[in-house]
């Protein structure tokens, strides 16, 4: 083992002269010379091994349990570390038969037992004859400082700062005093800078002032919660003058930093709901934009898209990480080719009838949805984010971009750009331009408008089914997942200006920005509701949106 | 042509298949009919569907024990579509046309809004199995989900007393379940020395996808220097979506506890709780609890659903209570006369799945035990505290201004739901 455990060891036993009880009879275990140690055997105390420590986990108290977590902390063994950690993965199995505690893992409905400490196989017991020991929030903070306290001294530096992180705020003098070793040996600027924000806070309840206001000094703008806390603690207790002013100085300079970070933050959240909306309105930005026709089952299509994800996942169950990519072009053909049925059999014998289109729509997405509830059951589908879209991109302590919302921003703009490519530079592209202006002018230049409605409908489709992709990694997979999103989605492409794609752009990301600078002023509830009266009375006074489409074209 | 002729031959069928459905009835005159009335399309689907299979296999089981009374037990499933006002409907077509003799249903409590005027006017019987916001007791109603007191309150005093929290975050749907106990919580608090500023309040439409915001407001709330906790009511599954943004916000349990109302094993089902490990949920009944009856109810469960990894949860055990209490009551009372089995129900005792035993009282809500348990990485809860006994359902919150002075008692002298001990008259004050 790389680490000394002397030092843990001498650690610890100052935490456990501030315990309860029961401390006292283990410290005397741990501090006892050899010959008292025997006379404790002689009294029937027994030092305790890590099998009788662990038994006490069995005990229904959490206070009991803690007690029994803090002795194995202690205890000079290679098996502590891996024994904590299996606690905290619930690796550690209350054995119900005999009342015993084991390591264990299931498989196949059964537990496969392990001795804790030789690790040799037990045996195994059925799935509910056994159960994972309970732990409670505060055992899980207990066990992480003692894991952290132990990583201090691991070799890898990821592991060392982020066990000094974990760290911070603890005013345990054991912990302090572990940080402080580690000080003088640690030479990465990522570890010192946690391990000097923790001293540096415990520092301020020292009670010499210079050191106080040291502290303080180093503190100012320190962006970890705690340190804002800790201030504002001391800020009420100081009666020192000079203190309170530094105090007031560092936590305006902490406050001002703040308040930058949170627009950036706000303007991040907007921009994903812009992406978001840019997703779920861009196929109707085609079908209802170029083409003209009110296709009320477009919220459905991106649910199959979500549903096509999801089914991906189930086929390829070990690949997690990349079967996304396979779903979007999964999801594409599979939207597109419901939407070239939609309009060879529905919509085709209604141009020109928007009521009709309507109503027709209509009823095909509550076909789809009840397909769905018939093929899947009513009940929401999970579908496995992948680790790289978990968990958040920490730029520091208040500022933070969650990843999921991150390449769901990218991936709206790619999937933008490469619509807007297809129509710009390529011959279906501008067969749609010419179908879309001037049905018959473009038949009698030998389009085959039939074909290109079709086509252009499956390509709008297709791409409500690649939003679906995306959303279902931000929402729940279920029947009613179009419904959500299709208002939203007619509103941003009335909104934006009906056939034009920029139009479609500006007004998804104008619309999410509004709508994230509202919600934290009004709420969730009313911030919706001021968008939609504003963008009522827009329409009101533009009623070709924000991008009106000019020319002969628009004048029909 | 072929049109016409299909024609023809679809009304033949619909007339045959009335005339067999007609001669049904006839021939099963002497079962007894159960309505069951939860939606199995729309949005609630995803949880009442689950409620309509509990009552079937209730029912399953009742009639393999030789029913009730030596008669057959005869489900009728109808599907209210989570549209509040066919429930109404459902309910009057239940008793009028179906003649059911009782009727498990409804889970919002707009539903049961809707549907309590019609069975008061047509004096049926309702079994209602979801934690609600009380203030409400109807003669032809019987409560076996929790009310604020045996829930709310506990959980709230849980954060209070165990984890030391000074400063709440009630966020919740924007619908009468969540607002009413959210102002019954307020004033709890309030009279826990509270101070407002320490109180956010926050309401989110149903099915609230984007939750960036309100997290990220609520980390920043919960890093003022005092223990903060989130007290939700989120109901649906826009708790998918909730959990999600706070596993990839970083708020970790430790830091910030999130006790949720409305989160059972089923809404779990839907997520990957890895990053939700330590959060609370209050309920009277959780699947992991052990003992025997549980065992074999999950047994049951998973046998009838031919799924082994299908969830039990707390409003699967109100309807397990409500139904054995119905089948007890109406053998004492020898009658499915809406009346006498009312009367019987009052003081029915029947074993609930954790261990002890559920006990109808007078005011037609349960004594119930209630467990917290926190989140664990399999969707399971395990139990981390539970009320030394039985917490007796508060029809009437004692911490409203308007229902303080209320009691509901359905046995004689009062024989009333919302009578004023103060005024001492019956329906002499109703709370907003």
């Amino acid at each position: 083992m790389g680490y000394s455990f002397s030092r843990i060891l001498a650690a610890m036993l100052i935490a456990l002269l501030a315990s309860t009880s029961w401390a006292e009879e283990s410290l005397q275990d741990m501090t006892a010379p050899p010959q008292e140690s025997e006379q404790a055997d002689a009294a029937g105390i027994a030092p305790p091994t890590i099998q009788t420590i662990l038994d006490r986990l069995t005990s229904r108290s959490f206070d009991e349990k803690e007690a029994a977590i803090r002795q194995l902390a202690g205890q000079d063994s290679p098996r502590v570390i891996p024994l904590l950690n299996a606690l905290m993965e619930r690796e550690l199995i209350h054995n119900r038969k005999d009342d015993t505690i084991t390591l264990g893992s299931k498989s196949d409905g059964q537990w496969q037992l392990l001795d804790p400490v030789t690790l040799e196989p037990l045996g195994q017991v059925e799935s509910r004859a056994a159960r994972p020991v309970v732990i409670n929030n505060r055992l899980r903070t207990v066990i992480n400082n003692q894991l952290a306290l132990f990583a201090l001294n691991s070799e890898r530096t990821e592991e060392r700062a982020r066990a000094a992180e974990q760290l911070i705020g603890n005013n345990d003098p054991e912990m302090l005093a572990a940080l402080k070793a580690l000080r003088e040996t640690e030479d990465s600027p990522r570890v010192l800078e946690q391990i000097d924000t923790a001293l540096n806070i415990a520092a301020l309840n020292s009670d010499d002032l210079t050191h106080r206001l040291n502290a303080i000094q180093a503190l100012s703008g320190n962006l970890h919660p705690e340190t804002k806390n800790t201030l504002n603690q001391r800020l009420h207790a100081t009666d020192s003058d000079t203190e309170k002013q530094a105090l007031e100085k560092a936590i305006a300079r902490i406050e001002a930093r703040i308040e930058t970070f949170q627009t950036a933050d706000t303007l991040f959240f907007g921009l994903s709901m812009g992406s978001v909306l840019l997703l779920a309105a861009i196929g109707l930005a085609i079908t209802f934009g170029v083409m003209g026709v009110i296709n009320m089952a477009h919220g459905e299509l991106i649910m199959l898209g979500a549903y096509t994800t999801f089914v991906v996942q189930q086929a390829l169950p070990n690949s997690h990480e990349w079967s996304l990519l396979i779903a979007i072009p999964a999801a594409f053909l599979v939207s597109a080719i419901i939407g070239i049925l939609i309009e060879r059999f529905v919509i085709r014998f209604l141009y020109g009838r928007p009521l009709e289109t309507l109503l027709a729509t209509f009823g095909v997405s509550l076909i789809l949805q009840q397909a769905v509830r018939v093929i899947f059951s009513p009940l929401n589908r999970t579908v496995v984010t992948p680790d790289w879209m978990s968990g958040a991109l920490q730029i520091n302590p208040v500022f933070s971009l969650t990843y999921n919302r991150l390449y769901i921003i990218f991936f709206a703009l790619a999937v933008f750009l490469a619509l807007l490519t297809l129509l710009k530079k390529t011959r279906l592209g501008l067969q749609v331009r010419a179908v879309s202006q001037n049905r018959t002018t473009a038949r009698a230049l030998g389009i085959r408008s039939e074909r290109v409605n079709a086509l252009t409908f499956g390509l709008g489709s297709g791409i409500a089914g690649v939003a679906g992709v995306a959303l279902a990694q931000l929402t729940n997979v279920g029947p009613n997942l179009g419904q959500s999103y299709i208002i939203d989605s007619f509103m941003v492409v009335v909104f934006g200006g009906v056939g034009n794609l920029w139009g479609t752009l500006t007004a998804a990301f104008g619309l999410g920005i509004a709508n994230k600078l509202l919600e934290p002023m009004a709420g969730a509830v009313l911030a919706k509701i001021i968008v939609l009266i504003f963008i009522i009375l827009f329409i009101q006074r533009k009623p070709r949106g924000l991008f009106p489409q000019r020319g002969r074209a628009a004048e029909e | 042509m072929s049109l016409s002729r299909s024609m023809k031959k679809l009304a033949a069928g619909v007339v045959a298949s009335t005339a067999i459905a007609y001669s049904g009835a006839v021939m099963a005159a002497d079962t007894i009919k159960v309505g069951v009335l939860h939606s199995l399309s729309g949005t609630m689907a995803i949880s009442e569907s689950t409620l309509k299979d509990t009552v079937l296999m209730m029912i399953e089981e009742q009639n393999k024990k030789g029913g009730v009374m030596g008669k057959q037990l005869e489900p009728v499933v109808v599907d209210p579509a989570s549209n509040w006002p066919l429930f109404a409907e459902k309910t009057r077509e239940l008793i009028t046309q179906e003649g059911v003799d009782v009727i498990f249903g409804c889970w919002t409590s707009v539903s049961r809004k809707s549907v309590l005027p019609v069975v008061e006017e047509l004096n049926g019987l309702l079994f209602y199995p979801v934690q609600y916001e009380g203030e409400e007791s109807s003669k032809n109603v019987f409560y076996t989900g929790a009310a604020p007191n045996q829930q709310a309150i506990p959980a709230v005093n849980y954060l209070l007393n165990d984890l030391g929290v000074e400063r709440f975050v009630l966020a919740g749907t924007d619908y009468v379940y969540p607002r009413t106990t959210n102002k019954i919580l307020e004033a709890y608090l309030k009279s826990k020395g509270v101070a407002d500023e320490d109180i956010m309040i926050n309401y989110t439409p149903f099915g609230h996808s984007d939750w960036q915001s309100i997290v990220s407001e609520i980390k920043a709330f919960g890093s003022q220097g005092k223990k903060t906790a989130v007290v939700s009511t989120i109901n649906g599954d826009a708790n998918v979506p909730f959990y999600k943004e706070l596993g990839n916000q970083g708020v970790s349990a430790e830091d910030i506890p999130v006790v949720a109302f409305s989160v059972g094993e089923e809404e779990l089902s839907g997520i990957d709780t890895g990053p939700l490990v330590g959060h609370l949920a209050a309920w009277n009944y959780f699947q992991s609890v052990y003992n025997d009856a549980n065992n074999a109810f999950i047994d049951q469960w998973h046998a009838y659903t031919g799924d082994d990894k299908r969830v039990t949860n707390d409003p699967m055990e109100a309807t397990y209570i409500g139904f054995n209490m119905w089948v007890k009551a109406v053998e004492k009372a020898k009658s499915t006369d809406t009346d006498k089995v009312a009367d019987a129900m009052i003081g029915i005792e029947t074993p609930n799945l954790t261990g002890g035993t559920a006990v109808m009282n007078e005011n037609h809500h349960l004594s119930k035990p209630v467990l917290i348990g926190e989140i664990q990485d399999d969707g399971q809860f395990a139990v981390v505290w539970e009320t030394d006994g039985l917490v007796k359902g508060d029809a009437w919150s004692d911490y409203l201004p308007g229902s303080k002075d209320l009691i509901s008692d359905w046995t004689d002298p009062v024989n009333c739901g919302n009578y004023n001990t103060k005024t001492k008259s019956c329906g002499g004050a109703s709370a907003e």
